[in-house]
């Protein structure tokens, strides 16, 4: 079913309009996807400029070189950011996994009570502008320092990312569940499993889909935050995306350039993960076409 | 007999197994069902309550609360509490201040007594600090050395400035950041005409939002056309292409934003090359409001194409046919048939990609330059930077206000369960 294409009686105005549109949409996809390709090239440059010049045109190979990488990687402050990314990112991706999801399983229960007003809330560190996020979450933890430091912990900054990557839990394993067959779970009950089988056996394999879809935003929501990280960590928890922010601010040197090709790179691999995910689950309720 | 067996079930109750009434028990059920449904809830209401709830209500607090004048100079407080404001106070206010600044400066809180009073009134920063230094080899009666010492209390300026702020909780934050203040005489009255900045910042975030928000409808209104209207095996492939610059870090995109546009950048470089421009001339595209602009509406463009794109999935291809065969043209069927059955797409879209722009901080921080700054940036810079956290409160709170109003308008028109990401 193609409507894309011209029917047979188009007249001119519509052929020239059509062709119009085409080369408008290319464009756009132009304008989406250029910005991020044109970094990883330039990663290469032998120079420590941020343009092509006529030896890379050429494709001269001594135009190219791995030495921002090198130093990208010599340096002890960008390791120490990479692990203390990972160790956030996976800390708060498993805390607002396993909440996140209980609170689903809650909220596409039909006798929730309340549910668009709960939905609202859970949603709101989406919406909520950043800063003001995060000045709260300053506040919050100065004024509680006395008795649990949270100001320049690893601890305080796990917990503010999970706020964050809730929302997108939330949302997409209550997507899951929206093609849910209750009667699954009753009939399982029905056979005799308690309800901590019943869950593990017949639900979770059900949404697991939506489950991993939803941590992985979870997780590259905090990899690539940087606002909160900025108000209430200390240099100990220096994440990738802070010293990015700082080498931007300074001098944006070609080492950015490598760091941002490495993040590119593990946002293609989760990119397609999750559409793999996503059209498996699909396949499997039924909702897509082969 | 069979007669009377049918009047006796009817006006009997119906029980379950076990003997009690069905309708109870029905209800205990529902009871238990919902019970269960709230607790699988609760642990997330809780840990978003304490993360996420209070710490926005306590920053809220932070923008009308003021101990410190309260706390730090109670005897001028006092002093004070029957002050008309019309004429200097006399003695009795004179002496209790010189009591206070001595105090202040033995326990060190005097810098942000000054700090905080300065604030309000510039200028009164050195004022305070001086009094402070002098007012230790000062004797009574203190009226005419503290006048001699620092002239401006002699004006009443200054001694209104101090009753204002000894209410333990004050507005004067929220007029501040609309470019208000109180008169010595007690009335609102615009700021000085160099403070005025922050009701020309929310114009400008405003502003460039919409404009950020128009760009992306306009980019993104053909290209979900074209998804929703390729067969599933190319438009999944396109899709790829809106979907990448979802994931990918928003440091990253910025950051290839400056290499683009800068005036050493490809983009300059690439217009140079084919003669558009001459080397000396190179377009200065990044590092203001355009840079910013640019980089948010690509940045933010995929909110507009996911729901525009789900939106249009569902509308049947035969209502555009049904529309020509009936005689209109290509052109009017478009504007009279599909236009009309998107528009939930698009409110969609636009409130999603309004909301999030006008809290933009990061890319405005790193590309805007001077006149690309907006709200967020100047919350972050009184956070961080002059330390007025009342004001940053104060302004993070009606941008907030601005933003909830939206969501709200947002889950009205299209409901937050219908939020979808990718």
């Amino acid at each position: 079913m193609n409507t894309i294409a011209l029917p047979s009686h188009a007249d001119f105005v519509l052929k020239i309009w059509h062709y119009m549109f085409l080369i408008i949409c290319g464009f756009v996809f132009l304008f989406l996807i250029a910005p991020i390709l044109v970094v990883i090239p330039l990663s290469f440059n032998a120079e420590p400029y941020f343009t092509f010049n006529e030896n890379m045109l050429a494709l001269k190979p001594e135009a190219y070189s791995t030495r921002w990488y090198e130093d990208f990687w010599s340096k002890e402050i960008w390791r120490s950011s990479i692990g203390n990314s990972f160790l956030i990112a996976i800390a708060s991706t498993i805390l607002a996994t396993s909440l996140g999801t209980l609170g689903a399983l809650g909220l596409s229960r039909p006798e929730m009570p309340y549910k668009g007003l709960v939905m609202g809330l859970l949603i709101s560190p989406m919406i909520v502008p950043l800063i003001i996020t995060a000045a709260g979450i300053f506040f919050f933890y100065s004024s509680i320092s006395n008795w649990i430091p949270l100001t320049g912990t690893y601890l305080g900054v796990i917990v503010a990312h999970t706020v964050l990557g809730l929302p997108f839990v939330v949302i997409t394993v209550t997507a899951t569940l929206s093609g849910f067959d209750h009667s699954l779970t009753r009939a399982g009950a029905m056979l005799g499993a308690d309800p901590t089988t019943v869950f593990f056996k017949i639900i979770m394999p059900l949404i697991l889909p939506g489950v991993i879809s939803g941590a992985l935003f979870a997780f590259v929501t905090s990899f690539d935050e940087v606002v909160v990280v900025l108000f209430v960590a200390s240099v100990e928890q220096q994440t990738i995306p802070r010293q990015m922010w700082a080498g931007i601010r300074e001098s944006i040197s070609p080492t950015i350039l490598a760091v941002a090709t490495i993040l590119i790179c593990i946002s293609i691999m989760l990119l397609a993960t999750v559409e793999l995910l996503r059209r498996r689950s699909e396949r499997l309720r039924g909702l897509a076409p082969g | 007999m069979t007669d009377a067996a049918t009047a006796t079930t009817s006006t009997e109750v119906l029980t379950t197994v076990d003997g009690r009434p069905l309708k109870e028990a029905l209800v205990a059920a529902e009871r238990a069902k919902r019970i269960r449904a709230v607790l699988l809830v609760t642990p997330l209401m809780v840990f978003l309550f304490f993360t996420f709830l209070y710490p926005i209500g306590l920053m809220l607090f932070r923008s009308v609360e003021n101990p410190l004048i309260a706390t730090t100079m109670p005897k001028t407080v006092a002093a004070l509490e029957q002050w008309d404001g019309k004429d200097v106070p006399g003695e009795d206010a004179f002496a209790a201040v010189a009591a206070d600044l001595i105090k202040a400066r033995k326990e060190k809180t005097i810098g942000k007594v000054a700090t905080r009073l300065n604030f309000e009134t510039s200028g009164l920063r050195s004022v305070i600090t001086g009094t402070a230094r002098k007012a230790k080899r000062m004797k009574a009666p203190f009226k005419d050395k503290l006048i001699a010492a620092k002239a401006q209390w002699g004006e009443l300026e200054t001694w209104a400035t101090i009753k204002r702020l000894s209410p333990k909780y004050v507005w004067n934050n929220y007029l501040a950041a609309v470019d208000r203040r109180v008169s010595p005489e007690g009335d609102v009255i615009m700021a000085d005409e160099n403070r005025q900045i922050y009701v020309t910042l929310f114009k400008r975030t405003l502003w460039m939002s919409l404009i950020v928000t128009v760009s992306c409808l306009i980019l993104g209104y053909p290209v979900a056309y074209l998804l929703a209207s390729l067969p599933l095996r190319y438009s999944n492939l396109l899709m790829i292409l809106v979907l990448l610059p979802f994931w990918t870090s928003l440091l990253v995109r910025t950051t290839s934003w400056i290499v683009l546009l800068q005036t050493q950048g490809v983009l300059n470089d690439i217009m140079v090359w084919i003669g558009l421009i001459d080397d000396a001339q190179r377009i200065q595209l990044i590092f203001n409001a355009q840079g910013t602009v640019i980089a948010m509406t690509q940045i933010l463009l995929p909110f507009m194409v996911l729901p525009l794109y789900s939106v249009m999935k569902t509308i049947p291809p035969s209502y555009m046919r049904a529309a020509e065969s009936l005689g209109a043209h290509r052109f009017l069927a478009y504007y009279r048939v599909y236009l009309p059955q998107t528009l939930p797409g698009i409110g969609a879209g636009c409130l999603l990609v309004f909301i999030l722009a006008i809290g933009y901080y990061i890319t405005p921080a790193l590309v805007g330059g001077q006149d690309g700054q907006m709200i967020s940036n100047l919350i972050a810079f009184h956070m961080q930077k002059s330390l007025n956290w009342g004001l940053a409160a104060a302004l993070g709170g009606i941008l907030l206000a601005g933003v909830v109003v939206l969501y709200w308008l947002y889950n009205k028109i299209v409901g937050v369960d219908r939020l979808k990401l990718g």
